[in-house]
């Protein structure tokens, strides 16, 4: 096989068959959509058979899914939470309020867009998204992982500047160790 | 034996602890989805597990011990599988066996838990301290109970190797597990501490303790722990048939024989809820002592 920048190698097709058919999961359970996480992950919908299942901690974890509104001072331990996990990585934006802030747009605590503090790979619509809709996401990374193309934490390193500026506008107590990958 | 002979044996019982193992966890998976009234997972996905942790792009430690530890954990798993006969005569299978083999056996499979207490203070992380000062209080609890069923088979047929009890069984016609019962029954009972399944799964519990041990290990590192959990499920499991149930002298036989064993504890398990540690050490200080010595009394007695 040609090893072109547009093609890709048989090692990398079955590493990414691999990363796509088994991803631990870190649930934040930062807003009101952690709810949805138990029925998706028990006996009505039952997202191991997808392979997906609970990591416990952030180094054990490839998806951290961020589900619902970011309040400021959680923004923080989400932060910390994502550096610690190891590459390559994704992240679940869920529920409206990660999109947009939802119902919480003008709130003086959270935050609206996700995306300019953290690299989102798939977002789940809805306030809130029902199980169908969360493993439909799932089924959505599995596409993007497949195809290579699931790159936030590469987005992440490389523009680490423009994040950073976003962060810290939110974060004024800026006591966080390094970010070391 | 000459040293290739020796290597391609050796790599080809690992491979087999390993694929066995792997598919063992597969199918406690799968058992346990269906109790639960799930579809679950695919047998083969620890396979896919393990390649996903492998091909994980940064893998962090805090040092060289952490680093060791998983390697520590492996390489004495691979070194008490070698101590332990496959099948029954095996010329193809290794077993470096020797006079007294049982007992440095019993010393040999508690090394890769003091290994791994070691990587996991290294971390620095709380939840990892905790873990293993509740993992080795709770081996000071299932290891008395096996030790006290491995001494009264040694008093009553006077052998320190496990092949030599393997004879016993085969020139009586009878297993150990129906002429020396109580031995058998404490060794049982032993056994779901030390597979650490539930009810005795305090130590790595992933709600309360972040996974315990285990909670600074990604990457590589958890993919090496995995690959050895298979590994030694597989070796305890031979061990147990190899003293108990008079070895196998077939690949399949030895497959159904474990297969049956292991069923003993994931089954407990899952209508279990989670012993605290004391509860647990409390647990195999009773029944499963009680019944230890009663082996050692029928041993050194009947």
């Amino acid at each position: 096989m040609v090893n072109d920048k547009e093609s890709r190698k048989i090692v990398d097709i079955i590493q990414d068959f691999a990363r796509k058919s088994s991803l631990f999961v870190l649930a934040y359970g930062t807003g009101c959509g952690a709810i949805e996480i138990p029925p998706t992950m028990t006996s009505r919908y039952d997202a191991e058979r997808f392979g997906i299942r609970g990591a416990a901690t952030p180094r054990q974890a490839d998806v951290l899914l961020i589900t619902g509104y970011l309040a400021t001072k959680s923004l923080k331990r989400v932060i910390r939470a994502y550096e610690q996990m190891q590459n390559p990585k994704y992240i679940i934006g869920f529920g409206s309020c990660t999109i947009n802030g939802g119902m919480y747009w003008d709130s003086y605590n959270t935050i609206n867009r996700l995306d300019m503090y953290m690299p989102v790979d798939v977002y789940i619509n809805g306030c809130m998204p029902r199980p169908e809709a969360v493993i439909a996401g799932f089924a959505k990374l599995q596409k993007l992982i497949q195809a290579g193309k699931a790159d936030g934490w590469e987005r992440y390193q490389n523009n680490l500047e423009f994040y950073r500026k976003n962060q810290k506008k939110i974060i004024h107590n800026w006591v966080m160790p390094d970010y070391n990958w | 034996m000459d040293i290739g002979r020796f290597l391609l044996t050796s790599i080809t019982t690992t491979a087999l602890a390993f694929v066995v193992g792997m598919f063992y966890a597969g199918f406690r998976r799968k058992i346990t989805a269906r109790v639960q009234n799930r579809v679950g997972p695919p047998v083969y996905q620890n396979f896919i597990d393990v390649v996903k942790l492998w091909s994980k792009k940064s893998n962090i430690t805090h040092g060289v011990m952490q680093h060791l530890a998983p390697l520590w954990q492996i390489a004495t798993s691979i070194t008490t599988l070698m101590f332990i006969p496959i099948l029954v005569d095996s010329t193809f299978f290794v077993n470096l066996t020797f006079k007294g083999d049982l007992i440095f056996l019993l010393y040999l499979m508690v090394v890769g838990s003091l290994g791994m207490a070691l990587g996991a203070g290294e971390g620095g992380n709380p939840n990892s301290a905790i873990g293993v000062t509740r993992g080795l209080t709770q081996m000071i609890g299932f290891e008395i109970p096996w030790v006290m069923a491995l001494v009264a088979l040694m008093i009553q047929h006077q052998t320190t190797t496990i092949v030599g009890l393997m004879d016993v069984q085969q020139a009586s016609g009878t297993w150990l597990m129906f002429s020396s019962p109580f031995a058998f029954l404490a060794a049982l009972l032993a056994m779901p501490g030390m597979f650490r399944y539930s009810p005795f799964d305090i130590v790595g519990a992933p709600a309360e303790l972040a996974s315990g041990p285990i909670s600074e290990f990604g990457g590589k590192y958890l993919g090496t722990l995995m690959t050895n959990g298979s590994i030694f499920a597989f070796v305890k499991l031979v061990l147990y048939v190899d003293i108990f149930m008079g070895g196998a002298t077939n690949l399949v036989l030895l497959v159904v024989k474990t297969f049956v064993l292991y069923m003993f504890p994931v089954l407990w398990g899952l209508v279990s809820p989670r012993f605290r540690t004391e509860q647990s050490v409390r647990f195999f200080w009773g029944w499963p002592l009680f019944f230890g010595l009663l082996g050692i009394l029928q041993a050194a007695f009947l």
